[in-house]
């Protein structure tokens, strides 16, 4: 079974195309070519970030206070031990990915197929992880305010601690609105769920509650948030405040520009894919491993290719972490 | 292949310090990103501040390491070598470098003030 083996006849011919100058099979160069090419697309992606980000330089989202959220710890702040846990936990599906590659050099198929299934394992709580990420992010926590040129206003106390729009609503329990479904109109249309709260409802509580601030987007020479007077508060909210915004999705934000949360799905859906795809070519070579195919071919070559992209998908991670959550 | 598995001795040595180095670096990097040092964040460096630039060198760090040991790119001939990396890195750094300053640029548009943004 010489399957991964092409043999030409031309072996012995130097000018017959029977020279291998880089040393190494068809398959596995190919598999580093696509990892340059996949590579350059991460680098476009993240770059693209980079633009925007140095193009909305002093109001760009914190992310400490965007991803702050663990695991059973509710209310807690803790920015970042979340995303250092998948990062580990990545790295390490990562190591147990080149111990198999390592076994399947040896021809050791029940260690080749013991480490290939923490590696899958390891790649499942990751991209479970990742979808639990995007939960709360578009789930939101505290909500905002959108004004009309798109600008996010935030609310705050004295002491500067965030404050979620149900504190500051003075809910009207006489609201006639409700929400327009298919089954009521003539004209068979319908709407989008209906914000919580009204502006008008977060206005009036605004007014109301007098050590409530706001805080803009803009960013101080410190690099945190810019919180305005009471008085100037006051005016944006009457002036220039149009609607609520609860949590994320691809046009409104309530962290701040919608290009952050744009870049974010995109980024990390893409990544994301990577690794859903990279654990499905996984479990179809783990399962080639357990059948034996590697053992008749004498050869676990196929491993260390899937090995390739298993680290390659390591590898886009550790930079979408550096830009995403550290930088 | 010709590339046959006679030649490979064990390096699972290797492979876990390599795991422990990453781990570290990793968690030096979030122990400066929680505690983010004022000096560090005071200092800048070619309009950069200090602290993201270690951050940025530490992934570097990190990406080095898993491409020569986990993808095992030392092993490889020159040529392979070079054609990956060298590419990448050029295309990476041009696209950055054009990227970034363009994005910079706009920002001035946006700052000198023709046109209002914050309503």
């Amino acid at each position: 079974m010489e399957t991964t083996v092409t043999k030409t006849g031309t072996e012995d011919k130097i000018w017959g195309g029977g020279n291998q100058p880089l040393k190494v099979s068809y398959g596995k160069m190919m598999m580093w070519f696509f990892i340059l090419s996949d590579a350059l697309t991460f680098s476009g992606f993240l770059a693209a970030y980079g633009f925007s980000r140095f193009k909305f330089i002093d109001s760009w989202p914190i992310a400490d206070e965007v991803f702050n959220h663990f695991p059973f710890l509710h209310g807690v702040d803790a920015p970042m031990y979340y995303v250092a846990l998948m990062t580990f936990i990545l790295i390490f599906s990562s190591v147990t990915m080149v111990l198999a590659v390592d076994a399947g050099h040896h021809m050791k198929q029940k260690k080749v197929i013991f480490y290939m299934f923490l590696t899958i394992i390891g790649g499942a709580i990751f991209v479970g992880s990742q979808a639990w990420e995007w939960k709360n992010f578009i789930k939101g926590e505290y909500g905002a305010v959108e004004t009309k040129g798109g600008q996010i206003l935030q609310f705050v106390d004295a002491e500067g601690h965030r404050v979620a729009l149900k504190d500051v609503a003075l809910a009207d329990s006489h609201k006639d609105r409700t929400r327009h479904e298919r089954k009521n109109g003539i004209w068979f249309q319908k709407e989008g769920t209906l914000p919580t709260y009204t502006i008008e409802e977060i206005r009036a509580g605004f007014a109301k509650k007098t050590d409530l601030l706001i805080r803009t987007q803009t960013l101080t020479d410190k690099g945190e948030k810019t919180i305005l007077s009471r008085t100037e508060s006051l005016r944006r909210i009457q002036a220039d405040a149009i609607g609520t915004v609860e949590g994320a999705n691809l046009t409104h934000n309530e962290y701040g520009t919608p290009l952050f949360a744009n870049f974010f799905f995109f980024i990390t859906g893409f990544h994301g894919f990577h690794v859903f795809s990279g654990v499905i070519i996984n479990i179809i070579i783990f399962i080639n491993v357990i059948l034996g195919t590697y053992e008749r071919r004498k050869n676990y070559e196929m491993v260390e290719k899937v090995g390739l992209y298993w680290h390659f998908v390591d590898l886009v991670w550790v930079f979408v972490f550096t830009f995403f959550y550290l930088v | 292949m010709a590339h046959d598995t006679a030649h490979h001795e064990s390096n699972t040595a290797r492979i876990w310090k390599v795991f422990i180095l990453l781990s570290v670096v990793t968690i030096v990097e979030v122990i400066l990103g929680i505690i983010k040092p004022a000096f560090l964040v005071e200092t800048t460096l070619i309009s950069m501040k200090l602290l993201n630039w270690i951050f940025i060198i530490l992934t570097i760090y990190k990406a080095y390491y898993i491409t020569w040991a986990f993808m095992h790119m030392e092993g490889e001939t020159k040529g392979l070598r070079r054609s990956v990396v060298w590419t990448a890195i050029f295309l990476i750094c041009y696209l950055i470098f054009i990227l970034l300053t363009e994005g910079d640029y706009v920002y001035e548009v946006f700052k000198a003030g023709y046109k209002a943004w914050d309503f």
